[in-house]
């Protein structure tokens, strides 16, 4: 009885998971009467069962739902409300399965609310209007046909009962509609000659009782006088032809394919035992492969090898299903969705049949329905949104799986609005994930990818479809923890794609050994996209930027991460030979630099001990051909040690030039020249006064230092770096900073060019001689800090304003590193003991904290908290009421102004304009003197 | 090995009451492990590295087709690693399902030892120690100390706590 239970259980959960789908299509195609019949068949074959077993509950839902659905099959019109009781009802009967499956009986309770309402939804549109004599016949006779080709197919099954009470119930008008249905099988023969489905028809013929051998003759007969048959009982005949076809299909899942269940464990058992071998067949011919001698057992092994090989095929191929058993639930989902959002939507689902590792299906099964839901909910518009937008007032939410190369890839895409960026940013900020400036800086695939933060949600109103079960940071997780990735794309009114790729299965993958340092690891092939060999004399060598190790791949800057050191296997860092493995992760591209590459292996993936499990960088350990242990590296995670680096270092650089690239309206010219490495250098075109190009022999040497006579006075040079020397002959090329009468000559060995380009500092160099580097015009630039060699002529430059300066101390407020780089020396230079603050807090704090500060410079944009605000702070306090202020801001507005003026702030200087504002000072200086 | 195979409580009491113990040598310390946590004793030819693991492990050990987390019991106690060992021994040991390999100096007899003439832990013993042992046995030249296996490989644990 046990048994006998437990296979109802599972095959009544199968033909309610097929019930749940074809409802759905019917729905959607009421006229669709092999569908109909085969619900009516399912759930009449779920009745019979549960009569069987003494099962009432079910057995009274079943024949409720039953009862209901052949009111439809009597031509009662199928309404939404109609099919979402029939739903109910199925959802009940899964409960109560649910339930017998938990306990081993029925459940207490009583379903007569649900029964009462399918009776009477039966009953209110009973008789329905007496349907045209000619749909009804056809309508008989396409599921006799049907039911006969069933009893074919699968003899002995309960089903058969129903069959031939379908055909007792059968109304008369059967014989009639039989021989119209002969009529279009003849009429079909020609039309499509030895197709399959027609020798059933003919077998289905010679069943049918009496009359239809008569029939025949006589279209046979009447055939050669009508060649051309009318076009009309053609096409209908056609349909029949589908109709049945298609019940068929439907059928074919259960009835063509034998097939016997097998327990899960064993074949988990067996997958593992194949593993096993795999590894002791790869032993055995690294065995062989090592002696060169023959003991006649080579050729045996290269069949073990084979047939190994085909085994784990076989293996692997019993464990894998194919993806639609995932979407199986989706269409209902959808279809729920649609009614209770009161949306339009059609679900499309390509490549159902694309198979994966079942390990795997169970894994992205919910993550996978989630984002179907979220799709429908947030990506959708409703009808008349829609319509305003000029799209058809159905939403498509499309599912695709395919293949491609030892990954499957899956894709979600709806026609929807697309991901509101703006509202993302706002919600990211308000989350406290990033800040103001940093999402501003953000490419708009950087923005999309928050919406996998924990507890991440943009939506206006939370609905009831919305914010129940797993997150989109939970699908993310779920994807990666089986070596997947998850990539967004979107497009503002056009829709969103979300693209997963995932391996096949997890068992046993293609792997590359690598080796760093003498020791080998594993990297899964599927994360890798291409490998490159490097070396200093090569066309691909690693340059370096402040010694962080960078490859110029195709026009694009690639980080490189020296596998030696993330692992912490060596200190020795400036390796510049070996293979460089470019990886690919989501949107995030990076090289691993390893010393060698071996050889390619299916590898089979054994969990890592629970003591190291918490080191992100290995997702688990194998054994190789040759009987060693290696590790396999977990891409999702390197990426994950790298990007944070990455991260904090972009916001590093963000913060230092988001300034100057608002000030310059996202463009700035900049000077570009070479230095004494290769590397090119750039400074931006503003900072410099003029370029020279002098006599080498004019360059005099004063105590050592070079300087040269310019413009009747000595002007201090600087070489730009230290590999550069200044030259003792020939032509030098110098740049020429000069602030006030005085000047600094930079050397540099070549002027390249003045070019218009976005400044994106891409790495900030921790050296102080640079701000970090750029791609300018696709190729690496070192963005050179003026402001570093300035103290080295200080000497000079302080001499001479010393005189003008009553050594006034100064406070400077500005939260770009950039800018108060570039200030603080020319402040100094202008004889001022500058204090900075990178912002109003810290101002503030110092302020309070007894700095004395005679003059203050503040940005009035401070990034966190306002200039105003600051300016507001100081007049309250009595010690600063009175301390003149000047005021930065990139452009200045009137608004500006007034509230300047009512702050009492002296002047309102333009960020870039660096004279203006020593002239404000020198204004200010004046005041003093004559107040004193 | 051999002067420790006389054993130092007698033996007069009856075998049922006595607790087996592999003994293995670590920097000339005898310890003892219970003979039903140990699995096998075996010479550790291959070991791959884990770079960024626990300094507890030593590495991972293919042990007949099985991949073992090699813990170094010297490591465990606190002790330098050894230098200039012509061959290492490791007991197998198993642990929640997964297996471990105890790296160690040298592996000794098997005793019989009753658990009753066990005797507490000195109070000065080290601290570290103390927590990786469960009592001493006086043998009649040698203190046998009995390592407390899920002890010495919970080390983890503490870790992720701290």
């Amino acid at each position: 009885m046990d048994d006998l239970l437990l296979e109802f259980l599972t095959e009544t959960n199968e033909h309610l998971e097929t019930v749940d789908v074809e409802m759905v299509r019917f729905e959607q195609d009421p006229n669709n009467e092999a569908i109909l019949s085969n619900i009516f068949r399912l759930v009449h074959t779920i009745k019979g069962t549960c009569g069987f077993l003494g099962l009432p509950r079910l057995e009274a839902l079943a024949h409720a739902a039953e009862t209901l659905m052949g009111k439809f099959r009597d031509g009662m019109p199928v309404t939404t409300p109609a099919v979402s009781l029939i739903l109910t009802t199925l959802d009940r009967i899964k409960e109560i399965l649910g339930e017998l499956e938990r306990q081993g009986a029925e459940p207490e309770g009583s379903d007569s609310d649900l029964i009462e309402m399918l009776e009477k939804m039966a009953a209110q549109e009973a008789p329905p209007p007496v349907a045209p004599a000619q749909p009804v016949k056809s309508q008989t006779s396409g599921s006799t046909v049907y039911q006969v080709l069933e009893r074919e197919l699968k003899p002995g099954e309960v089903s058969l009962d129903d069959l031939e009470r379908a055909f007792q119930e059968a109304p008369g008008p059967q014989t009639a509609s039989t021989s119209g249905s002969l009529t279009y099988q003849v009429l079909e023969r020609p039309l499509k000659p030895g197709e399959v489905s027609l020798d059933e028809l003919e077998r289905a013929f010679r069943e049918a009782p009496g009359p239809a051998p008569l029939v025949i003759e006589k279209p046979v007969a009447s055939a050669p006088k009508v060649p051309a048959a009318p076009p009309a009982p053609a096409q209908s005949a056609k349909k029949n032809a589908e109709t049945s076809d298609s019940g068929e299909s439907g059928e074919g899942m259960a009835g063509k394919v034998q097939t016997i269940r097998v327990n899960v464990d064993t074949l988990e058992h067996l997958m593992t035992m194949v593993s096993e071998l795999v590894l002791t067949r790869n032993q055995l011919l690294e065995i062989a492969r090592r002696s060169s001698e023959d003991h006649g057992y080579k050729v045996p092994l290269q069949r073990l090898s084979q047939v190994t090989a085909e085994l784990q095929d076989g293996v692997m191929k019993t464990r894998m299903q194919p993806i639609g058993n995932a979407w199986q639930k989706l269409p209902r989902v959808v279809r729920d969705l649609s009614n209770e959002l009161s949306k339009k939507i059609e679900l499309v689902m390509q490549g159902a049949d694309t198979e994966l590792d079942r390990q795997v299906l169970e894994v992205i099964k919910d993550p996978l329905t989630h984002m179907v839901r979220n799709s429908a909910d947030h990506g959708i518009e409703n009808p008349a949104d829609r319509k305003a937008a000029g799209k058809p007032e159905k939403g498509t939410i499309r599912l695709n799986a395919y293949h491609e190369g030892g990954s499957i890839t899956i894709e979600i895409a709806d026609d929807g609005k697309g991901l509101n960026f703006a509202a993302i940013r706002k919600k990211a900020v308000e989350r406290g994930i990033a800040t103001d400036s940093e999402v501003e800086r953000m490419s708009d695939a950087q923005v999309a990818k928050f919406i996998f933060h924990p507890g991440f949600s943009t939506a206006a109103k939370v609905t009831s479809v919305s914010g129940r079960g797993v997150g989109m940071d939970v699908v993310k997780t779920n994807i990666e923890l089986i070596g997947g990735t998850v990539d967004i794309r979107s497009e503002q009114g056009r829709g969103t794609t979300f693209t997963i790729k995932i391996p096949l299965t997890l068992a046993i993958v293609a792997a590359l050994i690598v080796s760093s340092k003498d020791q080998r690891f594993a990297i899964p092939q599927v994360a890798v996209s291409e490998l490159v060999r490097v070396s200093p004399s090569s066309e691909h060598s690693i340059e370096r930027i402040n010694g962080t190790p960078i490859l110029r791949l195709r026009d694009r800057l690639l980080p490189i991460v020296p596998l030696s050191k993330v692992m912490g296997l060596s200190g020795n860092e400036d390796a510049n030979h070996g293979f460089v493995v470019v990886t690919q992760v989501a949107h995030q591209r990076f090289g691993i630099l390893v010393d060698g590459v071996f050889h390619t292996e299916e590898i089979v993936v054994k969990p890592m001990s629970s003591k190291l499990r918490h080191i992100q960088l290995f997702s688990g350990n194998t054994i190789l051909g040759d009987g060693a242990v290696v590790l396999i590296i977990d891409p999702n995670g390197l990426a994950r040690m790298v990007g944070s680096e990455a991260d904090s270092n972009e916001f590093q650089s963000d913060a230092g030039t988001e300034q100057t690239v608002a000030a310059a309206d996202d463009m700035t010219s900049l000077l570009v020249f070479r230095g004494g490495g290769e590397s090119l250098k750039a400074v931006p075109l503003s900072l410099v006064t003029r370029l020279e190009e002098i006599e080498a022999s004019t360059i005099e040497w004063s105590s050592g230092r070079p300087v040269v006579q310019y413009r009747g006075r000595l002007m201090p040079l600087v070489s730009c770096d230290e590999e550069l020397a200044i030259k003792r002959q020939g032509m030098q090329s110098l740049l020429v900073f000069s602030d006030g009468d005085v000047s600094m000559g930079l050397a540099v060995a070549e002027i390249v060019d003045i070019v218009e380009d976005k400044l994106d500092v891409e790495l900030l160099a921790e050296r102080s001689d640079l701000v970090g580097s750029a791609v300018v015009r696709g190729r690496t630039t070192e963005i050179v800090n003026v402001a570093h060699y300035l103290p080295m002529v200080l000497e000079t430059w302080a001499r001479k304003d010393r005189r003008a300066s009553q050594d006034k101390s100064l406070l400077l407020v500005d939260s770009s590193t950039f800018f108060r780089d570039m200030l603080v020396p020319v402040l100094k230079a202008s004889g001022y003991r500058v204090q900075t603050a990178s912002t109003a807090q810290e101002a503030v704090r110092l302020l309070s904290g007894g700095l004395h500060a005679d003059i203050v410079v503040t940005d009035l944009e401070l990034s966190g908290h306002s200039g105003f605000a600051l300016v507001a702070s100081l007049r309250a306090d009595p010690h600063h009421a009175n301390t003149p202020v000047i005021g930065m801001t990139v452009k200045p507005d009137p608004q500006q102004i007034a509230l300047a003026r009512k702050l009492r702030i002296s002047e309102i200087v333009s960020k870039i304009d660096r004279r203006g504002l020593l002239s404000a000072l020198a204004e200010l200086n004046a005041s003093f003197e004559e107040a004193a | 090995m051999k002067s420790i195979d006389s054993i130092a409580s007698g033996g007069t009491k009856a075998t049922s009451r006595q607790m087996e113990f592999v003994t293995v040598m670590v920097a000339g310390q005898l310890l003892g492990l219970p003979i039903s946590r140990v699995h096998d004793v075996f010479v550790v030819s291959e070991m791959t590295t884990v770079p960024l693991a626990p300094g507890e492990i030593a590495g991972l050990l293919n042990l007949r087709g099985r991949v073992v987390t090699a813990v170094s019991l010297r490591r465990r106690l606190g002790l330098d690693d050894a230098t200039g060992m012509e061959r290492r021994m490791a007991v197998g040991l198993e642990n929640h399902g997964e297996a471990y390999g105890l790296l160690v100096d040298d592996v000794g007899e098997v005793l019989k030892l009753d658990p009753d003439e066990m005797q507490p832990n000195p109070v000065h013993m080290d601290r570290g120690w103390v927590g990786l042992s469960q009592g001493v046995h006086q043998l009649r030249d040698k203190l046998l100390i009995v390592l407390d296996v899920d002890a010495v490989l919970a080390f983890e644990t503490e870790r992720e706590a701290a």
